[in-house]
């Protein structure tokens, strides 16, 4: 079995010299910030469930949109950095396979924050509206940025070389990213059933209750550690699975090799008479 | 040879093709004309059809777009074309571009084609007051919405092509990224024709949308293209 060290794996993907074998993707950095995102989401139910207080309108219900507000800010982040690092593929002249791995494990982790938002702002719709979807302008773009990154992912399993994918996602990646804006502002391009931003707007203003902003600040945090979690846990994956993929080509072919000059018998004098004898019979 | 003339001769030779295969006049127009009925028996009411009609039309434009698409690639990546034309030292700009004008000249046929299904099937008729502002409005929309269709459609399309799955990978990218495209030209078009009271001059601003989406789509993808390809 192939066993690769996930610490060289997520620098270089070529051969590696012997190396004292690790099966793990974590290291001393991410078990620290994977603590701190339980810390902060234990923290995040403590004040999302019980300290802050229900909303005059909204009544339970408002403490959804401590999960859906900041799972929505990190997956635009997630798609930001899928933007950056794909434009620092493309154009950065060591083509390094590094950043396609962040843009690609980026788009992942967004991919998934962006189905939280939606499962979640569902069940909020269908306590505070009456239905679990409506076509509106925030959700229909929002739907429309969750399938195109699911395009961006499929791109990326087409096939073909790491730097033929690197190429090809990184295009698409850059051109999808121009959706993120027209998500955020179409609350206020078309007449939108969804209510308009409250803390990210323009104005500066955040008309909100403390406690409510604070545990919605909280959420912000625990989603941001769970974030570079998983985007360490997943760049280092798949540097892994990309150099599994090159030596495992070589492994298989001294494998054959090995095991064809095993089971082939040298050229006796015996064999050459069976032979003989059977052509002449 | 500049890159507009081997656009051009490009753009020829693929209209060239689409003449002598006749799969655009046989096989699509056909298709987005039976995706026209079938939104008539689907919805099966007549003040719903008069309201949704423009939207129709640029949907059945949509699938039909998708299905060219396949084609014009398909004749490229299976003879090895697109890659005999880059190891030739043809610009892919030039490729991106005559590529796109080919596609353009069709979605114009198929979209001139569905606006006149739309007039016998739904009772579709440009206002009579204002009729030369709705036609001007209307020809403005179908130029800059094709525009973006065509250029959108020939950089997915170059994306895809000679892939396992590309059949299905298309429309997943294209329909998401083509939407602007749907939502405004709909709305000009709703406009144009005055659906539920929409005035000419409402329609301007979405044409405005669509042209910016034209230009950054045309852009974009000249530059992409490229890289796109030369794997």
């Amino acid at each position: 079995m192939t066993t690769i060290d996930p610490a060289r794996a997520e620098h270089e993907t070529e051969r590696q010299p012997a190396s004292p074998p690790r099966r793990s993707t974590a290291t001393r950095g991410t078990r620290i910030i994977g603590i701190g995102a339980i810390v902060a989401l234990g923290w995040l139910i403590a004040f999302g469930l019980g300290f802050s207080p229900a909303d005059r309108d909204q009544l339970e219900s408002v403490r959804i949109l401590y999960v859906h507000v900041p799972t929505i800010w990190l997956a635009y982040l997630a798609f930001i950095v899928t933007a950056v690092s794909s434009a620092m593929y493309l154009f950065s002249k060591k083509k390094s396979l590094g950043w396609d791995r962040a843009a690609g494990a980026s788009a992942e982790i967004g991919v998934t924050f962006v189905a939280v938002t939606l499962a979640v702002g569902a069940m909020w719709g269908r306590l505070t509206w009456g239905v679990f979807w409506q076509w509106d302008a925030r959700l229909t773009t929002t739907a429309l940025l969750f399938v195109t990154y699911i395009g961006y992912l499929a791109v990326r399993r087409l096939g073909g070389s790491h730097e033929q994918r690197a190429k090809r996602s990184a295009v698409l990646g850059m051109i999808a990213v121009v959706e993120i804006p027209l998500v955020h502002f179409s609350v206020k391009m078309w007449r939108s059933l969804h209510q308009e931003a409250t803390v990210a707007n323009l104005d500066g203003d955040t008309k909100m209750d403390g406690l409510m902003l604070f545990s919605l600040f909280v959420g912000v945090i625990a989603f941001t550690l769970l974030y570079v979690w998983l985007m360490l846990h997943r760049t280092r994956a798949m540097a892994m699975e990309d150099l599994l993929e090159e030596r495992g080509l070589d492994d298989a072919l001294v494998a054959r090799r090995a095991e064809a000059a095993a089971t082939t018998p040298p050229p006796t004098s015996t064999t050459t008479s069976t032979t003989t004898t059977g052509s002449d019979s | 040879m500049n890159t507009v003339a081997v656009a051009r001769l490009i753009a020829a030779k693929d209209l060239r093709v689409e003449r002598r295969s006749k799969i655009v006049t046989n096989q699509v127009l056909p298709f987005a004309g039976i995706t026209m009925v079938s939104f008539a028996f689907a919805l099966d009411k007549q003040n719903v059809l008069d309201t949704v009609a423009p939207g129709l039309v640029w949907l059945a434009t949509m699938f039909s777009l998708l299905i060219i698409v396949q084609r014009t690639f398909a004749i490229e990546t299976d003879d090895g074309a697109l890659d005999a034309m880059r190891v030739a030292g043809v610009d892919p700009r030039a490729i991106f571009m005559g590529k796109a004008m080919a596609l353009g000249v069709q979605l114009l046929v198929l979209e001139a084609m569905l606006f006149g299904a739309a007039v016998i099937f739904y009772g579709e008729s440009i206002p009579s007051e204002h009729a030369v502002a709705s036609v001007v409005l209307l020809v403005t929309t179908m130029l800059s919405a094709t525009c973006g269709l065509a250029a959108v459609g020939t950089l997915y399309g170059g994306l895809a092509a000679g892939f396992k799955g590309s059949e299905t990978l298309l429309p997943l990218l294209t329909l998401p990224a083509v939407a602007p495209v749907l939502i405004g030209a709909t709305k000009a078009v709703e406009s144009a024709v005055g659906t539920s009271g929409a005035v000419v001059s409402e329609g301007w601003q979405w044409v405005g949308l669509l042209t910016v989406f034209a230009v950054a789509a045309v852009v974009g993808g000249a530059l992409a293209f490229g890289p796109l390809i030369d794997d």
